[in-house]
């Protein structure tokens, strides 16, 4: 039988390092059946997060060779030749080899004021028609395994995360802000505290997102663009110096 | 690995470091090459300020011309630019050039345009050259403090919307040789211009957003209905963004191209007149 050789991060906050271990690999095997083996073969202690090994939970986020990915939904036969090198997400503090403290992006779901609907039709019912709700099923789809926000630069290599909110957490913003009975009001704050200006549409998070969700063109620019019909407008900015007014 | 130093997880830090086992750099220099060769060759053609007409053709570099050259090889000819010739006081350390001017807004249109602020965000600033590789060693702001300009894409939009009016006259205007209707090679190379600009200007994501992505009901009247079928083909388009930017430059320096070498007699437009 085949062998492939994996080269797993061990260790903690404290430090660590990579360790080989050569594991019998068979046709239609996943990254996370790979480290399954190691677990059941090599090393019990393999700490990994898993679950529903069907691409829908979100769990088994990790880095194979050094892109984030799925483990259950990456084909060893899909990766080049040679060894695999699996670690955990950067972005997120370590707490044990592949397993990061993801809490930090619970929090910033916290901050995002929640849907407020507009009073119902007069026969007692909310409406819309499918067409209003498309662009906000597709942010649905996500399944918060914050590869996303693991991949966006500004996290990851910036350490922004007291200025901008994630990738994740803009579609979040775009599925409340473009829902036709919503009546909350969340530019401000998408442009101040949830920084999306610090976004220079890279893209990172569109291409590994699991979902293929198009994280940028539908949700993270559509927001840009409703900060700019706000507060980037020099039509409106001229009018509001003449006439005065309110700032938004 | 390439590059940095390991720190915790194992992971690498530093400019171009990564785990990335895969061609990587590919993307990055084909897109570094590509920007750098097109707008390098329309940069430099619009400093030449010659060979922009070979009647009925006009080159998208130097259209519409508010000015022109009185004389020289391939200019534009005095009735055809708005204003006639170039007025006394144009510097002379500058070309004449018709390019100056309005053509210049496709320039600002592009440089603001979200596909190609990630293209050269990537390529020139490297912030990143690309997914989960090291950025650039530089203080990074986004686009919240020097970068803020670039939300005002949606201006040069309008400004590329007139510009894509002029480019459709100049298509049809090349059916017409001193008032004879023919058609050329010539024709068809600016038709196909005209086309695949409307194709990345009606894919841009600030017209897609004003033209129905702004609203949060399709559904409610009327006007909101028809905004949402513009948007649906908008969006149409706007997937294919990417796709239309890279053809729509370089159909325009090869339109440039043909008509420099129509201009120059290096080759002869085959045509019915």
């Amino acid at each position: 039988m085949a062998t492939r050789t994996f080269k797993v991060w061990r260790g903690d906050k404290d430090g660590g390092e990579f360790k080989e271990y050569s594991v019998e690999v068979q046709p239609g095997m996943v990254v996370l059946d790979g480290i399954h083996r190691i677990q059941a073969e090599h090393s019990s202690d393999l700490a990994v997060r898993w679950n529903c090994k069907a691409g829908k939970c979100g769990s088994c986020s990790m880095e194979i060779n050094g892109k984030p990915r799925l483990g259950c939904m990456t084909r060893l036969n899909s990766l080049p030749e040679g060894t695999v090198t699996v670690q955990p997400l950067k972005t997120f503090p370590l707490i044990k080899d592949l397993v990061t403290d993801v809490s930090w992006n619970f929090e910033q779901n916290k901050r995002i004021p929640p849907v407020k609907l507009k009073p119902r039709d007069a026969d007692g019912n909310y409406r819309m028609m499918q067409e209003d709700i498309d662009r906000v099923q597709e942010f649905r789809k996500c399944i918060e395994c914050f590869l996303c926000q693991d991949v966006c630069h500004v996290l990851r290599d910036h350490h922004k995360h007291d200025h901008f909110v994630g990738p994740r957490f803009m579609i979040r913003l775009a599925q409340l802000e473009m829902h036709p009975l919503d009546t909350v009001d969340r530019v401000p704050a998408m442009r101040k505290e949830f920084g999306s200006g610090w976004c220079n549409i890279t893209r990172c998070c569109t291409e590994v997102c699991p979902e293929h969700i198009q994280i940028t063109d539908n949700g993270i620019i559509p927001m840009k663009e409703r900060v700019v019909d706000r507060y980037y407008d020099p039509i409106a900015w001229f009018l509001k110096k003449v006439f005065g007014g309110s700032k938004a | 690995m390439s590059g940095g130093s390991a720190s915790i997880g194992g992971h690498v830090s530093g400019f171009a470091a990564t785990r990335r086992s895969d061609g990587w750099w590919q993307g990055w220099a084909l897109t570094a090459g590509g920007l750098f060769l097109f707008f390098g060759y329309l940069t430099l053609r619009a400093f030449t300020g010659k060979y922009y007409w070979a009647d009925p053709y006009i080159s998208p570099v130097a259209s519409p011309p508010l000015f022109t050259p009185v004389n020289g090889p391939g200019v534009v000819p005095l009735h055809h630019a708005w204003f006639g010739a170039f007025p006394s006081f144009w510097p002379r350390f500058l070309p004449q050039s018709p390019a100056f001017f309005i053509p210049g807004l496709a320039i600002a249109f592009r440089a603001t345009c979200y596909y190609y602020r990630k293209a050269y965000y990537r390529a020139f600033a490297a912030t990143p050259p690309a997914c989960a590789v090291g950025g650039a060693p530089l203080k990074y702001r986004g686009e919240t403090a020097l970068l803020l300009f670039q939300n005002l894409h949606r201006y040069v939009l309008y400004g590329a919307l007139l510009l894509l009016v002029f480019l459709w006259y100049d298509a049809f205007a090349a059916f017409f040789r001193n008032g004879k209707f023919g058609i050329g090679v010539g024709t068809l190379v600016l038709i196909i211009n005209a086309t695949l600009l409307s194709g990345y200007t009606f894919g841009c994501h600030s017209w897609r957003h004003l033209i129905g992505g702004k609203l949060n009901c399709f559904s409610c009247d009327g006007a909101s209905k028809t905004r949402y079928k513009i948007w649906k083909k908008s969006t149409w388009l706007n997937e294919r963004h990417m796709l239309f930017a890279w053809l729509s430059l370089f159909w325009v320096a090869f339109t440039d191209f043909y008509v420099m070498m129509v201009s120059s007699h290096h080759i002869t437009d085959l045509n019915t007149w």
